[in-house]
């Protein structure tokens, strides 16, 4: 596997859109073939502009992208024939037929006679759409709508299958049907699957690497066990009454088996080796540096201390922020 | 083109065509709306014809290429709403994923209007027949008459396409419409003879392509074309389909980039 080239090849992407925002400011990224690649990050960091870019349908100001071998600048038309793209907002046609939607897909590849029918057939039974197949779109569920987008990425067979928050705005029981649907399709043949999401669940889940972008950049990347094992130990939270000042963290960081203190509000969080013997330990040192505190809590590192580590911030406050900023704020889609 | 953009046009085309006809009560106002215009004008203005200069005696013969060319102006004129509705829901940038030829996207607006306009037309005149028109240019009339108004469409339609691209707000083309389309029908020959129209009203008409369909259309399918009429407004109604298509061509270039 490590032998072939990679699936998915970009360097040093920066995108300015018009208007002035800069989505993505040096993003690099490289795909092994056959693997789940997970693109994790909060709303505006910069996902979607790279799908964009990598499944042709935007030009960067500068840097390079491969795709399946391909030049996707130079030679944009050889990257369409090689990816299927599932993107953020769906794409498929209210006013067809989900079969409709399927086989007009398929005739764009070239998909003639006989086969684009089996190949559409195929897709709708394996989607638990068959009967929905015959329906016009627009009568869709969310979830059904979502699964219709996947088999759509997919009609012509693609070495590369893109999927742009596949499972945003699902409902919980949906949402766990796609995730068992995309670890289907993991296990298919060479089929490599780029995947970007917000929920540090669905990454951890899905995808064999990850990447987290925030504000245009890959912070981080390696696999889920990886970069919960960079971290080194337990996460300790500790919430104080007022607000957590530079002496808090000071009072922190010196102690023995204690790293990476951070102040955020009335918050302070620190890594320890052992998490449970480290809590007496640590409330002992706020309290002779004058903070009382309100509660404290030990957790086995997940994504969301990752994040913190690398971003500098949290994933939940990140989110908000992103939101906040964000002048096209993404759609709850797939309300019902 | 190629082979390949061809039939990509082909299903891009079949594909629209197909969500008119599953639109089943936009599909009846813009069939029932020319009968209520034949019906309500041809019934309000039947005595005009008694002022003289409409070259007939039916005042209905006189309208009929009125009321084709016009509706073939006000359904065209919404083709921005649609480019705009594919948009917004991301079925224009699933198809820019695909190797569908980017030509085969333009193309299919145009087809599709034309198909649409043509099949409206044709209405018309079966209807306008029913009431009692008489079309003495014959079928070379009609037909002159049809395609006149299908490139007045294919103007009105791809500008219409410009702008929805180009303001990306619902809003603008319905209001941009709502401004357009009385003063054009009525800066024009669609009820009123030329020589009854003030003169002022009379030259603006010259320059409204509108007026140039009707003209066209209305000479062609009369007992006495003036061929040299039919030419230069058919001819100038193709230039400006052209540049039209040009400029919503440009637009999609544009768009393109903005993705
Ligand atoms: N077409 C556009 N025109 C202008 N700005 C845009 C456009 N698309 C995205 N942006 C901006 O670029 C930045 C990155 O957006 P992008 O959509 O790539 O983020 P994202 O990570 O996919 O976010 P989300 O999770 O909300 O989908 C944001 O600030 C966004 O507002
Ligand atoms: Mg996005």
């Amino acid at each position: 596997m490590s032998t072939r080239a990679p699936a998915v090849e970009a360097r040093q992407l920066v995108k300015t859109y018009p208007g002035g925002v800069t989505a993505l400011r040096g993003m690099d990224l490289t795909v092994a073939p056959g693997t789940v690649f997970g693109l994790l990050g909060p709303n505006g960091a910069g996902k979607s502009t790279t799908v964009k870019i990598l499944t042709t349908l935007a030009r960067p100001d500068s840097g390079t992208a491969f795709v399946a071998g391909h030049d996707a600048l130079a030679h944009p038309d050889r990257v369409r024939r090689a990816i299927g793209v599932v993107a953020q907002k769906s794409g498929a046609d209210p006013v067809a037929t989900g079969r409709e939607n399927l086989l007009l897909q398929g005739r764009l590849y070239g998909m003639r006679g006989a086969a684009v029918q089996r190949r559409a057939d195929g897709l709708l039974d394996r989607f638990s759409l068959a009967d929905a197949g015959k329906r016009l779109v627009k009568g869709y569920s969310g979830g059904m709508l979502r699964r219709l987008d996947v088999a759509l990425g997919l009609m012509h067979r693609p070495e590369v299958l893109f999927l742009d928050e596949p499972t945003t705005g699902l409902d919980p029981e949906a949402r766990t049907a796609m995730w068992e649907e995309i670890s289907r399709l993991a296990g298919d043949e060479g089929l490599t699957i780029v995947l970007t999401t917000h929920y540090l669940e669905e990454a951890d889940r899905l995808a064999e690497r990850i990447a987290i972008v925030d504000r245009g950049r890959i912070v981080v990347e390696g696999t889920p066990d990886e970069l919960k094992g960079e971290l080194r130990g337990d996460a300790v939270h500790v919430e104080l009454r007022a607000d957590a000042g530079l002496e808090a963290v000071t009072a922190l960081a010196g102690l023995p088996g204690v790293h990476e203190a951070v102040a955020e509000g009335r918050r302070v969080s620190v890594r320890a080796e052992d998490g449970a013997a480290a809590v007496p330990v640590l409330l002992a040192a706020l309290e002779r540096a004058g903070a009382t505190v309100a509660a404290a809590t030990v957790a086995r590192p997940s994504l969301d201390d990752v994040y913190l580590r690398y971003a500098g911030r949290r994933f939940q406050d990140a989110e908000s922020e992103g939101a906040a900023t964000t002048p096209e704020p993404a759609l709850a889609g797939g309300a019902r | 083109m190629s082979g390949q953009a061809l039939a990509h046009t082909w299903y891009m085309t079949q594909r629209q065509l197909m969500s008119i006809f599953r639109q089943p009560v936009f599909l009846a106002i813009s069939l029932i709306q020319p009968v209520i215009w034949l019906f309500l004008f041809g019934n309000l203005f039947r005595k005009v014809v008694e002022l003289g200069g409409f070259g007939t005696t039916s005042y209905l013969d006189y309208l009929v290429p009125g009321i084709v060319v016009m509706s073939a102006l006000g359904s065209s004129m919404w083709a921005g709403t649609g480019t705009l509705e594919e948009i917004e829901r991301g079925t224009l940038n699933r198809f820019l994923t695909t190797p569908v030829s980017r030509n085969a996207l333009m193309n299919a607006n145009v087809a599709q209007n034309g198909i649409a306009t043509t099949a409206q037309s044709v209405v018309i005149l079966l209807l306008g027949r029913a009431a009692g028109a008489g079309y003495p240019g014959g079928a070379v009339g009609l037909l002159i008459l049809v395609v006149a108004s299908m490139l007045l469409g294919t103007v009105f339609g791809a500008l219409s396409n410009a702008v929805g691209m180009i303001v990306r707000e619902r809003e603008s083309i319905i209001g941009i419409n709502t401004f357009l389309l009385m003063p054009l029908t009525f800066l024009s020959t669609s009820f009123m003879a030329p020589s009854q129209m003030p003169g002022w009203m009379r030259d603006i008409a010259t320059f409204n392509p509108v007026n140039w369909a009707m003209v066209a259309g209305r000479s062609a399918l009369g007992p006495a074309p003036d061929w040299s009429l039919v030419l230069t407004r058919c001819g100038g109604l193709l230039l400006l389909a052209l540049a039209a298509v040009a400029l919503s061509t440009r637009t999609f270039r544009s768009y393109q980039k903005s993705v």
